[in-house]
């Protein structure tokens, strides 16, 4: 019965999957029949017609890049809260995306002599030494502090010290200088081209493969650290496997799409409830798959709702998974105390 | 040379964060035998537990397993022989009580874990040790505390141990679970020889299940040695420190403290007909003296513990004049006697007496 479920689940995940594909590259300004799209795929027609070019230049990097990054956010939400035994530990409470702006508000106003326009690359590569910084210092605290709980704290406060220093050198910035951290700060999709695209996918695929190898002592880690040494897991490189696994994801997203708030800690608690497991060899690629069909949904919605404006990637996500995590935080409270 | 023990520690010293907290740990199990660590809370038990299944850093000595170096072991070879059950609560989410069983075979399975058809006999067999088969697809978070401890047992079962170690296994138990629980810890030792530490609660049923008995208290471990020699009343009051109240080794039970004062009521009972009066006395506070008894009579270390006067006569002999004479004397104070109806025959005719004798005075306020 529970494999019949799982199946079920994946199944649905798959067709939602495949339906938010169509549905993307259908949408805008440019509408593109379901044929036409069928057409252009699989004859890979790739002449200089202007439907082929919205294809493959604009819609179909972007939905990609969306559900690369949004499966890389949820599967790095579904680690935390694996390793805090917490159930809002996500990427973005911990400091995550405060660490990358922080990092690249000094790099661009150090830099901003230097180049007239940021180059995306030197934007992302900034943004992913501040995240994996920030997230180092929440690691460095995590050897000294036994109690989970106040290690999620302390990542909230470091948190707010990073938007503290950024908000400061924001102050006395040039309004020009950082128009690009304005920009990376509204959290988006949107731009996203095959380069980009392939650099993100060639750091997340991998550490997805890692992450499928780290599934046994996961699931060891559910009794806690006591029994999980006991079966013979090494805690401590466990402990820094999972960590830097879930940085590496979080920080690559926060690089590409800058802060995306929500998905980390609403995708793993729909995954969970949906299969009704906690069995990391089923949540890992269920949360990555769901956070992508997640992502890619949200990602219309940001681009189609107002359209010609375009909304913030992070605005949707949160309207849609913070209600959310406040139906299941209550839900379990409830089912707690009956 | 192989040494007799399976299982030892020389002169081991433990402590948090590199400070000692007990020192010169010395001992000894052979296969299949159940070492209990007794002792009041915070004396460092689930220290000496926590350095064994090495969850701790040992602060000094050695720990030998089955001949070899206890922290020389691989983390996979020490989870083959030792398995665990923490005091810790754990709550996994959305885990059924056959996975959880089922997470003792991990340093069994592959690099995935995935369960063979072994592996799955395995978890059952370990279910039906436990008695909890039925609990198989019962989520983990849904069932009570004592089936709990149950499967957690289960999962160490599961790990195919040579050792098992528990730290107070018991807690949060009735005292139906308890029994059984301990009555499941002894089939193994004894039955698969998986030799047992852990640390109990219950100084009474640590004495029925132990072969051996550490005491712990103060910087070294206060005794080690057989249940006969520890479970002594004195060495058991010191270690608890128990100044009211008593401890009676011989039956395993403790009483509370006796009412303070001079007797005010005396009773005549014997053969356990009086043991319910001396308990319903201590409740209402009311200091009372008992006679005669017999040192054989059941009866004897409850009014011992609980009455402020007991007039007792050696066990087998007949009760002396002077016997008589004293418990004549008391009723003669204390002007009230309760008689708890036990039927006075050849041997105790001298109980027949005193009621006689108090006859005029004689109170028949059963329930006090």
């Amino acid at each position: 019965m529970n494999t019949m479920r799982c199946s079920m689940v994946f199944l649905a995940l798959a067709i939602l999957f495949c339906a938010a594909v169509v549905w993307n590259i259908r949408t805008g300004t440019v509408k593109i029949s379901f044929g036409e799209i069928v057409r252009i795929i699989f004859t890979a027609d790739k002449s200089d017609l202007p439907a082929n070019n919205i294809l493959w230049k604009i819609r179909l990097p972007r939905l990609l890049t969306a559900a690369v990054l949004g499966g890389a956010l949820s599967l790095s939400g579904f680690l935390l809260q694996t390793f805090f035994r917490n159930p809002i530990a996500g990427p973005f409470v911990l400091g995550i995306s405060s660490g990358a702006k922080m990092f690249l508000a000094i790099v661009t106003i150090a830099l901003a002599g230097v180049f007239p326009t940021m180059p995306l690359s030197v934007t992302v590569i900034a943004a992913f030494l501040g995240s994996m910084l920030s997230m180092l210092l929440v690691l460095a605290f995590s050897g000294k502090i036994r109690n989970m709980s106040m290690l999620l704290v302390i990542g909230i406060m470091i948190s707010y010290i990073c938007s503290a220093v950024t908000d400061f050198l924001i102050n006395f910035a040039k309004e020009a200088d950082i128009v690009n951290l304005t920009h990376w700060s509204m959290g988006s999709f949107s731009g996203a081209g095959w380069t980009n695209l392939k650099a993100a996918t060639l750091i997340v695929l991998p550490t997805l493969a890692a992450v499928f190898f780290l599934s046994k002592p996961i699931s060891a880690y559910a009794l806690g650290e006591g029994y999980a040494q006991s079966l013979g897991v090494n805690i401590r490189l466990f402990r820094v496997l999972l960590i830097a696994a879930s940085s590496i994801l979080s920080a690559c997203v926060t690089a590409f799409a800058g802060p995306i708030s929500f998905v980390g800690i609403a995708v793993p608690h729909i995954c969970r409830i949906l299969l009704r497991t906690q069995k990391p060899i089923l949540m890992i690629p269920a949360s990555f798959l769901c956070g992508a069909v997640f992502c890619m949904f949200c990602d219309l919605i940001a681009r189609t709702m107002f359209s010609p404006t375009e909304l913030s990637i992070g605005t949707v996500t949160s309207a849609v998974g913070a209600p959310i995590v406040i139906w299941l935080m209550i839900s379990r409270r409830i089912k707690r105390e009956e | 040379m192989k040494s007799e023990w399976y299982f030892s520690t020389d002169a081991l010293c433990v402590g948090y964060n590199g400070r000692a907290l007990i020192s010169e740990i010395t001992l000894g199990l052979r296969r299949g035998e159940i070492l209990t660590l007794i002792g009041p809370n915070g004396s460092g038990k689930s220290t000496i537990l926590k350095t064994i299944s090495r969850h701790l850093a040992k602060i000094a000595g050695t720990v030998v397993l089955d001949g070899r170096d206890l922290h020389a072991l691989s983390g996979r070879e020490l989870a083959t022989r030792m398995a665990v059950v923490l005091t810790e609560r754990v709550r996994p989410e959305l885990m059924s009580c056959g996975e959880l069983v089922a997470s003792g075979r991990y340093p069994y399975t592959n690099s995935f874990g995935r369960l063979t058809e072994r592996d799955r006999e395995i978890v059952r067999g370990a279910l039906r040790r436990v008695h909890a088969e039925e609990l198989y697809d019962r989520d983990f978070s849904e069932i009570s505390d004592g089936q709990r401890q149950r499967i957690l047992l289960a999962r160490a079962i599961a790990q195919e141990p040579e050792i098992i170690v528990l730290d107070e296994p018991t807690s949060f138990l009735d005292i139906k679970h308890k029994i059984e629980l301990l009555e499941i810890l002894r089939d193994m030792a004894k039955k698969q020889r998986i030799t047992v530490v852990m640390s109990l609660h219950e100084i009474d049923l640590a004495s029925k299940i132990s072969d051996k008995i550490v005491c712990v208290k103060g910087d070294r471990i206060a005794a080690y040695g057989t249940p006969d020699e520890i479970f002594t009343d004195e060495r058991i009051r010191a270690l608890y420190d128990i100044e009211h109240g008593a401890y009676n080794a011989a039956l395993g039970c403790v009483e509370l403290s006796r009412p303070a004062g001079e007797a005010e009521v005396f009773v005549i009972g014997g053969a356990g007909y009086g043991i319910p009066f001396c308990r319903a006395l201590q409740k209402a506070a009311v200091p009372f003296a008992a006679g005669i008894l017999w040192e054989n009579d059941v009866e004897f270390p409850v009014a011992s513990a609980l009455a402020a006067e007991v007039v007792s006569v050696p066990a087998f002999a007949p009760a002396g004049e002077e016997a008589v004479a004293r418990a004549k004397a008391i009723i003669g104070r204390v002007g009230r006697v309760i008689d708890c109806g036990c039927p006075v025959g050849e041997f105790n005719r001298v109980n027949g007496e005193l009621l006689r004798c108090a006859g005029a005075k004689r109170t028949t306020e059963a329930g006090v």
